[in-house]
């Protein structure tokens, strides 16, 4: 009866949680079946990043993928979708190879969040932990209440500019 | 049932398409405030923003309580079901991006098994 207990099923995922840690914080997290090195790599390899950062399921094409992988450097990534260009971009704060990158989000102007990642080695499986900090609560809440159907203040803004003419 | 769910987006769509209302949304989200003090806030007559409150409790995004002479507002339940929902739509990115992510993952110990290990480290058999 037991046969084949304790034996995973390759083909099932493992699963993403999420969690509102406070009032300003996000906390996603994953375990992904290989070794830190490997999965570090990935977060920080232009020409890997570009192929899962923005899933095909999304429609978004990757343009530009630049990464200055190192305490100071910057990122910029370039994104099409519906023929219009997206960028986004920020600098890397602190860069622990195998097991911490911190960045900032600034395609916002000043006074984005911040986003922590750790990779914690578990025996040839990494537990990977993204941390999103807001500089305030009201910043969540309203990130979290425009997303909430899929539209931006804006697109609202862009509405309601449509509505009143 | 989809022509009720329909509706209901529509009402929220349009109470949400507002600036002011959504300043009021998110001024509720910060402290609840009686309908007086959002009049004031927003420069509005209270005939004005007693219009807009309405229209966001027909969306169940405020609900408001009478308590002697003054109307207290707060954010209804469905504005908490907009917060839930949200936290869904983003965990679903995140997770749509890993399940990419576990290929890339895949494909990189495929290499280094190929190239016969780069710690030179074997299998213990």
């Amino acid at each position: 009866m037991d046969a084949g207990k304790g034996r995973k099923t390759s083909t099932m995922a493992n699963p993403t949680t999420i969690e509102r840690k406070s009032d300003r914080e996000l906390v996603v997290t994953r375990t992904f079946n290989g070794p830190a090195r490997i999965v570090f790599d990935a977060w920080t390899k232009p020409d890997l990043i570009r192929r899962w950062w923005t899933p095909k399921s999304m429609g978004i094409t990757f343009l530009a993928c630049e990464a200055d992988v190192r305490t100071g450097g910057g990122y910029r990534f370039v994104f099409g979708y519906q023929g219009s260009e997206m960028a986004f971009f920020g600098k890397y704060l602190e860069v622990i190879p195998g097991s911490r990158l911190v960045w900032t989000n600034e395609e916002g102007g000043e006074g984005g969040n911040v986003t922590t990642v750790t990779f914690e080695d578990k025996g040839g499986e990494t537990l990977v932990l993204v941390h999103e900090l807001y500089p305030s609560k009201e910043v969540l809440d309203e990130a979290m209440s425009t997303g909430a159907i899929g539209w931006s203040s804006e697109q609202f803004d862009q509405l309601d500019g449509l509505l009143t003419t | 049932m989809v022509q009720y769910s329909q509706t209901r987006f529509d009402v929220s769509f349009a109470a949400l398409s507002d600036a002011t209302r959504r300043g009021v949304l998110e001024q509720l989200g910060r402290a609840d405030a009686s309908i007086t003090e959002l009049a004031e806030k927003f420069h509005l007559s209270l005939t004005g923003m007693k219009k807009h409150v309405v229209v966001l409790e027909q969306a169940s995004l405020v609900t408001t309580e009478k308590v002697g002479r003054v109307r207290t507002c707060k954010l209804g339940p469905r504005r908490l079901e907009e917060e839930a929902a949200w936290l869904e739509t983003y965990r679903r990115l995140w997770d749509a991006r890993f399940n990419e992510l576990d290929n890339v993952i895949e494909e990189l110990k495929q290499k280094e098994t190929d190239n016969g290990g780069k710690n030179g480290r074997r299998k213990r058999s």
